[in-house]
């Protein structure tokens, strides 16, 4: 099991998985807030940039394409 | 770091980059090192396979994998190749008899990965394809998917997006997408074919024998569609799908053979997911980088390719879906020849008599995909004034039908449609189809294309000056921040 925080709220995850993965498998489908209203995984594969996080930090990263690491810290993005 | 540069008192073999690590990418790294060549192998992914072979070792369920043993062979030649993944390619160029190729090596969109530089004799092109889904009023509801992403989820991280899940398009794909999320706990409440019986008898039916191992693959995902009690309905698809904060429900209704909804046939299903896949698109930002000519038309355009899998630029090699949608193994074939001929090998040679045997068959049956599941003109209708289109800037299909009249450049600039961070990558086809149907010319959605977001930062520290500027003007492609930069338009 992997642990990670989501706008501070803790999330558990199976090893290995995506950011996505970890977030669809806790039940989530949306996490970023665009001008229609909250977007979650749309492609899954890297293309669309609908699932963007920050994460520890840094702006825009797919959440479908980045692994998730124990402690990662995952923050919402409110964008257009 | 500089890879593959041919060093004193090294030996002559040809060096051959390979763009992509599905099956053509593997196919033409094999074929490569059996013809000789050094072989440097990139891939964006955190692990080979493509989207074929998408997995994870832990997470996975291997029913969901198909000819595995294949792909283990495939790999496990590759210990004589220099092979990275993780590698997202931001420029590309092909010029004087050498290929460059430049990347960050890292985590997924991470800061500060390690730059990349590949040079080679000749590269191979196998970038594949990503699902090419219409839009329909309420698409980006959450819990909408592309059928891709619902197959990847399922394969990769072993997760359903939803609990009740209507799966959507066109194509035999959305088969095994509906056998993996029912695999995976999901229940599929329907498979809808955008296609009529007329249209794909008319594709499949004539001359049976030419579709050879695949008719046993259909049948084979039919009986797990009746053992899993999913129906099967032809003829019909998602035309809105419904709710406020995230789906709720559909709105299925009958197509008719132009797959405009025939009035009075529309239903509510309750859903909590839906995966749309009306077909494939290429990932031709790489090929059209390097120079090679695309052909095609509003059903798709390709990479051209002659006999040798060689594309119009020199020293550029093309292979799999971006040459034309036919699957796994039609890009297994042409990964082959692809590589054999970029190290150098001849169409003579013995060891190529059975892809192009298989290429030839797959191509026939490439023909049939299309015609048996190609995207008719009518879904348009299924739209509605004020649906998004462009998902990225929320362009609706009024605003793009309003300015259809303007070349595609000034259109794009007024409505910002295809401007995104996906860059016309999801929308492309969709705005073009409401172009010309509104009368305009839709003529180069994908030209001076975007390859690999990477950030300002990472181009800065790559330090070597000259390395960036002149060959990629990078360009910011979204407004989400300055710190994304992006690779490159050497032509128009």
């Amino acid at each position: 099991m992997i642990r990670i925080t989501v706008d501070a709220e803790p999330l558990e995850g199976r090893d290995g998985q995506t950011i996505a993965g970890v977030l669809i498998g806790a039940g989530r489908t949306a996490w970023r807030t665009a001008h229609t209203g909250d977007r979650g995984v749309f492609c899954g594969i890297g293309v669309c940039h609908d699932c963007l996080v920050t994460v520890n930090g840094v702006e825009g990263v797919r959440a479908c394409q980045r692994e998730a690491v124990d402690g990662d810290r995952v923050e919402r993005e409110v964008r257009a | 770091m500089t890879v593959g540069g041919a060093g004193a008192g090294e030996s002559a073999a040809r060096r051959v980059a390979i763009l992509g690590g599905g099956p053509a990418g593997l196919a033409a790294a094999q074929a490569a090192l059996a013809a000789g060549a050094r072989v440097t192998l990139l891939d964006e992914g955190g692990r080979l396979g493509g989207q074929y072979w998408r997995h994870h070792e832990q997470l996975t369920d291997r029913r969901l994998q198909h000819g595995w043993a294949r792909f283990e062979r495939l790999r496990g030649v590759l210990d004589r190749a220099e092979v990275h993944t993780g590698a997202s390619v931001w420029s590309a160029e092909a010029s004087d008899g050498a290929v460059r190729l430049r990347a960050v090596v890292g985590p997924a969109d991470a800061a500060g990965r390690t730059a990349l530089e590949v040079e080679a004799d000749a590269v191979v092109v196998a970038t594949g394809a990503h699902d090419l889904a219409l839009p329909v009023p309420g698409w980006t509801l959450p819990g909408v998917t592309t059928a891709g992403a619902a197959q990847a989820l399922a394969k990769r991280d072993g997760v359903t997006v939803g609990r009740r899940t209507i799966v959507s398009g066109a194509g035999p794909f959305l088969l095994p997408v509906a056998q993996s999320l029912a695999i995976a706990g999901a229940e599929v409440v329907g498979v809808h074919e955008a296609s009529r019986l007329g249209g794909l008898a008319a594709g499949w039916l004539p001359r049976p024998w030419q579709l050879a191992g695949k008719a046993g693959e259909l049948v084979e995902y039919v009986g797990a569609l009746a053992r899993h009690r999913i129906p099967y309905r032809i003829g019909s698809g998602v035309v809105r799908v419904l709710g406020t904060d995230r789906v709720e429900g559909v709105v299925i209704a009958a197509l008719d053979a132009e797959w405009r909804p025939i009035p009075g046939t529309e239903r509510e299903i309750a859903c909590d997911s839906v995966a749309l896949g009306h077909g494939f698109t290429p990932r031709l930002e790489v090929a059209i980088s390097l120079g090679a000519a695309i052909e095609g038309d509003r059903r798709g355009r390709f990479v051209v390719v002659d006999d040798a899998q060689r594309t119009s630029a020199a020293g550029v090699y093309a292979a799999g879906e971006i040459t034309g949608i036919g699957g796994a193994d039609a890009a297994l074939a042409e990964g082959a020849v692809a590589g054999f001929m970029a190290a150098g090998g001849s169409l003579d040679d013995d060891r190529m008599r059975g892809p192009l045997a298989v290429r030839r068959r797959m191509r026939a049956f490439a023909a049939r995909l299309e015609r048996a599941h190609g995207i008719r003109p009518g879904w348009t209708s299924w739209l509605a004034d004020d649906t998004v289109v462009c998902r990225c800037e929320n362009v609706t299909r009024r605003t793009i039908a309003d300015r259809a009249d303007a070349p595609l450049r000034a259109m794009k600039l007024a409505t910002r449609a295809g401007l995104g961070a996906c860059q016309g990558r999801t929308c492309g086809r969709a705005v073009e189809a409401i172009v010309a149907e509104a009368g305009g010319a839709p003529e180069g959605f994908d030209r001076r294309p975007v390859l690999a977001p990477v950030r300002l930062g990472e181009v800065a520290a790559l330090g070597q000056g000259n390395g960036v500027g002149a060959a990629a003007a990078a360009i910011s492609i979204d407004d989400r921040a300055e710190s994304t930069v992006a690779a490159a338009e050497p032509r128009q």
